[in-house]
């Protein structure tokens, strides 16, 4: 692929040497930053050669030509004009869901154990789910302790699922201890919405 | 002439072997979630007819046809999905679930790309680029499209 592009690179500049500087502009191909759900920071950097162009706006776009990056300003009506089939078979956003359990046991509380049927209703509905179920424990104990409480969580979860009709072979478990506590707190601090696992769905 | 040719042999049953192994142990970085249309991947010299629930891997060349149009999820969440005509290749994706630390490169030689950045980029921007016939794109978050054809006259 890269020798492709390469070989189209040294195509254009033979081309330009032939026919002199001024027919050198080609362009092949657009980029256009778009709106971030998040309102998070999003930005695309386009680089070529010792050339770098900031993208950081929505909707602030560049044509790729061969003498640089021109900036310009698109339009969500351009992008759907343009990008209407690739933005189309954009899979689904992958999803997390959070299930709580009760101190020092893999039994989901009562709540969770009724979002579980939820979760399986909505996995039921992906084409090819993949499932990745993540344990973890508030900082109550050792680690040696933790990292098995937070595995049988999550094989307890995966369980869960499979008993209400996802393939097993589409889920894996992991338990991360407690390592990643949704809520900061102090070694041996008993916090409840530590005590979770975490679905992703893709 | 006898020689060379059993050396000729020997060097293809090797080549063979190493992609044949490297076929087998080559992690699955990703899978196609939507396809529409005539898409094929094509890996190790084989094309392959790619359907949803596929796994896609490094080195592997996605193309769709006319009114065709792929989806694929990667490992790290981030999200690809190309527009018919369209050849992208997944050039490089190296990716620790732990430490969402990583290294995602794929080009687009031709058609339209939609893209939502994962893990990789969010930990370590611009770990994610796309390579287009004349730029690279660095990808420090979240969403964007691009697309690329055969050079034409740019307007003035």
């Amino acid at each position: 692929m890269l020798r492709l592009l390469r070989r189209i690179e040294r195509a254009l500049v033979a081309a330009c040497v032939a026919g002199g500087l001024a027919a050198c502009a080609t362009q092949s191909g657009t980029v256009v930053l778009l709106p971030e759900q998040g309102g998070r920071d999003t930005a695309v950097t386009v680089r070529q050669g010792d050339r770098t162009l900031v993208l950081d706006q929505p909707y602030a776009a560049a044509d790729l030509t061969s003498t640089g990056p021109q900036p310009r300003a698109s339009s969500a009506a351009e992008v759907d004009r343009r990008f209407a089939a690739a933005l189309a078979a954009q899979p689904a956003r992958p999803r997390v869901y959070t299930l709580y359990f009760v101190e020092q046991t893999d039994t989901l509380t009562d709540e969770s154990r009724r979002m579980l049927d939820t979760v399986a209703a909505e996995i039921a509905r992906h084409p090819v789910p993949d499932i990745v179920v993540v344990g973890h424990t508030d900082r109550v104990g050792s680690d040696v302790v933790n990292d098995a409480l937070a595995r049988k969580r999550a094989e307890t979860v995966r369980t869960g699922l499979t008993q209400r009709g996802i393939a097993a072979e589409n889920i894996v478990a992991v338990g991360r201890g407690k390592r990643e506590p949704i809520v900061p707190t102090a070694d041996g601090v008993a916090e409840p919405l530590n005590r979770r696992v975490e679905i992703v769905v893709r | 002439m006898g020689t060379s040719a059993q050396l000729r042999r020997r060097i293809a049953a090797a080549l063979f072997a190493a992609a044949f192994a490297s076929l087998a142990t080559a992690a699955d970085i990703g899978q196609i979630k939507v396809a529409k249309g005539p898409v094929t991947i094509e890996r190790g010299g084989q094309t392959l007819p790619a359907a949803v629930g596929m796994r896609v891997q490094t080195a592997d060349v996605v193309t769709t046809g006319a009114d065709a149009s792929v989806g694929i999820t990667m490992g790290d969440n981030s999200l690809l999905s190309a527009g018919p005509n369209s050849t992208l290749s997944l050039d490089r994706y190296e990716f620790d679930a732990t430490t969402s630390r990583g290294r995602f490169d794929a080009s687009l030689s031709t058609g339209s790309l939609a893209v939502v950045s994962g893990r990789i980029a969010k930990q370590s921007p611009e770990a994610m680029t796309v390579r287009t016939p004349f730029a690279i794109l660095g990808v420090r978050g979240t969403e964007f499209v691009v697309s690329a054809h055969a050079p034409t006259a740019a307007p003035n």
